[in-house]
């Protein structure tokens, strides 16, 4: 009745989620908002990662996720820290009112 | 250790005192500076105990040492001590007016004889009676330190002049008593009047002391020595100068710097406003000692002067009118020290007037006993301001004489003197100066009239002064009525012993007509005669004639008799005959009571005139001439400025800004891609990564 899990399904909900983190990152305006679509695209890059390494039978797969488990958690903290200065500074968290760096 | 070879410590003692004083005073009496005459009552603390041993006991130790120092001079050969410490100026070579050369130095050098010596008792000995005055008078005061500092400097710097061995070191005395006269006729540091007195008195002062400079330079290039003994000797062979040259000239610069000092027409208007200090500096400086700095140095100079008849004949003549001149303004005036001030002038007159006629002696006579009365006249009018509290207008006194007794009786034994009442020391040195101007070879009998005229005013303007204060019906202020009390013992004391000096000090220069007394009783002018001989020319010995002498001296007594009954009648007997006879003589009156107009001539002529005259020549010449110049400098500038900013704004930054408009031109497409959106960029990225993407699936 049931189908096994394979590694295409991990693929395919590893797709989904990468084009909804891109979607999220590009479409939204609210930086928390991008911010957590980069931690899906990240999480699907993980589930790309564990599954290949469920495939291949080799462990530095799951090594390497956890790696990217533990930049993530600092990318997210630099990035919340960003984020209080900024709100600190312009008293806003739309990306799109934030246009200092130009010309 | 004998005290001839230390006089050099006599100036050091008040020296220290004034050091002492300007240095650690403040802590010792710490006051606010006074405000005029106040009686506030400051309690006496030990720190104002000290002060008032110190200071006093300072110029005691001075008297002292002299008194010592006399003694032992009596004995020494020709009755003269000199003692060089140091070099001062070490010897520059110049060339002297001779062709011969020369060297410009002097010398930390002292002189004690017989003419410094009685200079010397007298500055320390009435100025410690002065000193001991202030102790009361100034005991009320602010900066009770500070007075006594200054006039201990003062006492310093008087000893300097008066011992110094060479012109140029009574120069530094001559000058340092000009500062502290300055300092203490402004005592009063709150009071505007004294400011500008003080700062009268220094300006005025100048102008002779330019000339004392040129003459003592002139006798640089002459002798090449300011050292009196040299000078003396190199004058020592010199004849009398026929006519009117260098000699001359030299003796009537000197004579510029001594009409300066001790207050001559014309440079005597600085004198009266001097009594804007307090009254013992009057006493001290404008009375006693410093004003008399210029006969000083005239007697002193008497080697030069014998030999110039005419530069004599001049001291001589601007003495007497001097004396006649300030006399009369003295008739009119009603502040009480005003009167003295101007009496000073006259007596100083009187002591020129001796010089003038070669009779140096007797000057110095008169300056000596001088300085006991018109010292003693003087503390007593400041007693009588303490007493009526700061008054000092004579209008507003009278009928003082039983409540201040002591200063009544002090006072009148000095008017009596001053007025040349026979037995009193103002008598004998008046009397002589009056028989010299008529007898001696360079004296005349217009010199003596003067003289003899003067000396009536003098009696009638004391008089006057007496009887206003003291007599008749009191006119005091009905505030200051009320406190009218006796001086402490600290002023009664210096009064009484001033007026004791008063009465006998005359009595070492008794006239050679009375011969039955010895001539111990004319020690004065034997004990001078060592340094500054009684002979006027060589070969021309004043003429005798006793019967003539008399008769001269009971005219002049009866001419002061009558000053005094004159006085009287006026001021006491009928107290209505001032104003008619003030209404009478119309112009005359009014002409005396504005002193003969000469300080209205000073204002418009000097500070008016050249000053501010002066000022608008000057005035203009900066507006046309310097801003012309100026603006024009300007102009130019400007005008260069603005080819230059043409030049800047369209050559210069017209460039720059053609070149960064080019640029903005050619970098715009790339410029518009920049938004500033972080998500612009991403969508770049990702557009880009599904073009490669697209490219490699598609392959």
């Amino acid at each position: 009745m049931f189908h096994p899990i394979t590694t295409v399904h991990y693929l395919v909900l590893s797709a989904a989620l990468l084009a909804v983190g891109t979607i999220g990152v590009l479409a939204r305006r609210n930086i928390i908002i991008i911010l957590m679509s980069i931690e899906l695209i990240l999480n699907a890059v993980n589930i790309n990662l564990v599954a290949f390494s469920q495939y291949f039978r080799q462990v530095s797969g799951q090594i390497f996720a956890i790696f990217v488990i533990t930049v993530a958690v600092a990318e997210a903290a630099v990035g919340l820290g960003i984020l209080i200065a900024l709100f600190r500074n312009k008293e806003t968290v739309q990306a799109d009112e934030v246009n200092l760096l130009k010309w | 250790m004998s005290f001839l070879e230390t006089i050099w410590l006599i100036p050091l003692f008040p020296l220290f005192g004034a050091a002492a004083m300007l240095a650690v005073g403040r802590l010792l009496d710490p006051q606010k500076p006074g405000h005029g005459h106040g009686h506030g009552g400051h309690g006496a603390g030990p720190g104002k105990a000290l002060i008032s041993i110190l200071c006093p006991g300072m110029v005691l130790l001075s008297f002292v040492w002299s008194a010592a120092a006399v003694m032992e001079l009596a004995a020494a050969p020709g009755r003269a001590h000199q003692v060089i410490q140091h070099t001062w100026v070490a010897g520059l070579p110049f060339h002297m007016a001779n062709g011969a050369m020369g060297s410009f130095g002097a010398d930390w050098g002292f002189l004690l004889d017989s003419l410094s010596s009685v200079m010397v008792l007298v500055v320390t000995g009435v100025g410690f009676l002065i000193h001991v005055y202030s102790i009361g008078y100034m005991g009320h005061e602010g900066g009770y330190y500070r007075f006594f500092g200054y006039m201990n400097l003062f006492v310093f710097f008087m000893l300097m002049l008066v011992l110094s061995n060479n012109y140029l070191l009574m120069f530094v005395g001559w000058e340092g008593v000009g500062l502290c006269s300055y300092l203490l006729i402004g005592f009063y540091i709150h009071k505007k009047s004294a400011g500008d007195a003080a700062n009268k008195a220094f300006i005025v002062n100048r102008i002779g002391d330019a000339g004392f400079i040129l003459g003592m330079l002139l006798m640089f290039s002459m002798f090449g020595t300011v050292r009196f003994l040299d000078v003396n000797q190199a004058l020592a062979g010199m004849s009398p100068e026929a006519g009117f040259g260098v000699l001359g000239l030299m003796a009537l610069l000197l004579f510029v710097g001594a009409t300066g000092k001790s207050a001559q027409f014309p440079l005597y208007v600085w004198l009266p406003d001097a009594m804007e200090g307090p009254t013992p500096v009057s006493a001290l400086i404008h009375a006693a000692t410093m004003v008399t700095a210029g006969v000083y140095m005239v007697a002193r100079s008497h080697a030069l002067f014998r030999l110039t008849p005419e530069a004599s004949m001049a001291v001589a003549v601007i003495g007497a009118f001097t004396a006649i001149l300030a006399a009369s303004i003295a008739l009119v005036q009603n502040d009480i020290k005003r009167v003295l001030a101007y009496s000073t002038v006259s007596q100083l007159g009187y002591m020129f007037m001796a010089c003038g006629v070669g009779a140096y002696w007797v000057a110095i006579f008169h300056l000596y006993t001088h300085a006991f009365f018109k010292a003693l006249l003087f503390l007593g009018s400041g007693s009588v301001i303490h007493a009526l509290g700061g008054e000092q207008d004579m209008r507003r006194m009278g009928g003082l004489k039983d409540k201040i007794r002591v200063t009544h009786w002090t006072m009148f034994v000095g008017a009596l003197a001053i007025s040349g009442i026979p037995g009193l020391a103002g008598f004998f040195s008046k009397d002589e100066i009056l028989w010299q101007a008529y007898s001696s070879p360079w004296g005349s009998p217009a010199i003596w009239g003067v003289g003899l005229v003067t000396a009536g005013m003098t009696a009638f303007y004391m008089w006057r002064l007496m009887y206003m204060t003291f007599y008749g019906t009191s006119r005091v202020a009905p505030e200051a009525a009320g406190h009218i009390h006796e001086s402490p013992r600290s002023m009664t004391v210096p009064l009484s012993v001033l007026a004791a000096g008063s009465i006998l000090a005359g009595w070492i220069g008794v006239p050679k007509l009375w011969s039955a007394f010895p001539e111990a009783f004319r020690a004065f002018e034997h004990w001078l005669e060592h340094t500054v001989p009684s002979v006027v020319a060589h070969g021309a010995e004043a003429h005798h004639d006793a019967g003539l002498e008399w008769g001269l001296m009971l005219l002049s007594v009866g001419v002061a008799l009558g000053g005094i009954w004159l006085a009287r009648q006026m001021y006491l007997r009928r107290p209505d005959l001032p104003e008619r006879v003030a209404r009478a003589s119309g112009g005359l009156y009014t002409a005396l009571s504005r002193k003969w107009y000469v300080d209205d001539a000073y204002q418009a002529v000097f500070v008016n005139g050249l000053a501010k005259g002066g000022g608008s020549a000057l005035a203009a010449f900066d507006n046309q001439v310097v801003d012309g110049g100026v603006n024009g400098a300007g102009w130019l500038t400007r005008f260069g400025s603005s080819l230059s900013i043409w030049w800047d704004t369209w050559i210069v930054d017209g460039s720059i800004r053609l070149f960064s408009f080019l640029v903005k031109m050619a970098s715009f497409p790339v410029r518009v891609l920049q938004t500033g959106l972080v998500q612009s960029y991403a969508l770049v990225f990702v557009l880009g990564l599904l073009a490669f993407l697209g490219y490699y699936l598609s392959r």
